[in-house]
């Protein structure tokens, strides 16, 4: 594990300005950053010899909005099954919230076929300036995962070259993961709204 | 002899039935795991060739009934519709698994909540997936609609679906 927590320290030192937390929770390495910083932190990745992140494995997104504000309810509190898993959980959320107080986040995986490691990365993302720098010039794989996140949260990605939906139909309004998109909102292409 | 002509078009008319409800032509519309269900169906185990619905056919010129089999998202319904009014009359349509049916347990802003909303279903075939069996219970429900179609020379009213989706939706 000693390889795996250098690979946080070694991004640190590379970029000091621009990592902004990080953490290694059982073998899994994150790193918090700056969303200024992200392309050329992900270009490092993936060329520096230490990494070759050739593999983008997944990028998505959290809306925090309502996630972590408050203390959850215990698991399966509604159902009557269990009231408390564990009294190992504490009372209070121990999740510490969003990072920076951003709204969005936009996350990474990262994998090395070639050194089999691997690091995620999390990128709060300004609600006022929804946009990022785009990695599918790094990744192409990134293009459709991005659309994605586009479509679905509205984070847009600078120098993406073709930001359409791609699982909702042009004529959708919103972006449905948002955790304010209404429930009950439906926008039928044809037939009756139900 | 007047008699003739009225009593040999009734027998027509049922010979017809008879041999439109052995000769299913499909077309399976599959979007989902339901699709599972249906090859299982189709094949030598189950053989839906003893029914005379083995022949699927990929075109919808050329298929009777058309088999709408998985979940449909807005994306997908106007491509199904579509579908449908490329389909030559005489045409029925069977809804194959719950998600068809109802919408299933999605109640989201991407699905179709039950097909009829969009197109008239003759058979419904609930189940997530349905077995085998019910599929097969089902097509013999459509042959028994398809023949009583030809003998009374009438297709069952469509019956109006109950008012259930006051879910406050797009307020």
């Amino acid at each position: 594990m000693s390889a795996a927590v250098s690979l946080i320290d070694h991004v640190a030192e590379q970029f000091p300005e621009a990592v902004i937390a990080s953490h290694s929770y059982r073998g899994d390495d994150t790193l918090v950053l700056r969303h200024e910083h992200l392309h050329e932190v992900a270009q490092f990745l993936k060329n520096d010899p230490a990494f070759q992140m050739n593999f983008l494995m997944d990028l998505a997104a959290v809306d925090y909005s309502v996630f972590g504000q408050g203390p959850t309810q215990a698991f399966f509190a509604s159902s009557g099954v269990a009231l408390r898993p564990s009294p190992q959980i504490p009372d209070d959320d121990p999740w510490p919230g969003p990072p920076e107080g951003a709204r969005f986040v936009v996350v990474y995986h990262f994998f090395s076929t070639i050194h089999k490691h691997r690091l995620r990365l999390v990128v709060p993302v300004d609600e006022s300036a929804l946009e990022i720098d785009t990695v599918s010039d790094l990744w192409p794989g990134a293009n459709w995962l991005e659309r994605e996140v586009w479509d679905m949260f509205g984070i847009g990605f600078h120098g993406h070259p073709d930001l359409r939906r791609i699982l909702m139909y042009d004529e959708f309004e919103g972006h449905p993961l948002r955790k304010d998109y209404p429930v009950k909102k439906r926008q039928p292409l044809i037939g009756p709204v139900n | 002899m007047e008699n003739y002509p009225s009593y040999f078009t009734s027998r027509l008319s049922e010979a017809l039935g008879w041999a439109r409800k052995y000769s299913i032509f499909q077309y399976p519309f599959i979007t989902a795991c339901c699709g599972m269900e249906y090859m299982a169906t189709a094949c030598s185990h189950y053989d839906v060739d003893r029914f005379g619905a083995g022949l699927p056919r990929f075109s919808p010129r050329q298929a009777d009934v058309l088999f709408v089999v998985g979940t449909i998202s807005h994306k997908m319904a106007p491509v199904l519709k579509r579908i449908y009014d490329q389909m030559a009359d005489p045409k029925w349509v069977v809804a194959f698994g719950v998600c068809t049916c109802t919408g299933g347990f999605y109640d989201n802003y991407a699905t179709v909540m039950g097909i009829d909303t969009i197109l008239p279903v003759d058979v419904y075939i609930p189940g997530c997936p349905p077995r085998p069996e019910m599929v097969l219970d089902g097509l013999m429900k459509l042959q028994d609609k398809i023949q009583d179609q030809h003998t009374t020379g009438v297709r069952a009213e469509r019956q109006a679906r109950p008012d259930m989706f006051d879910t406050g939706a797009g307020k």
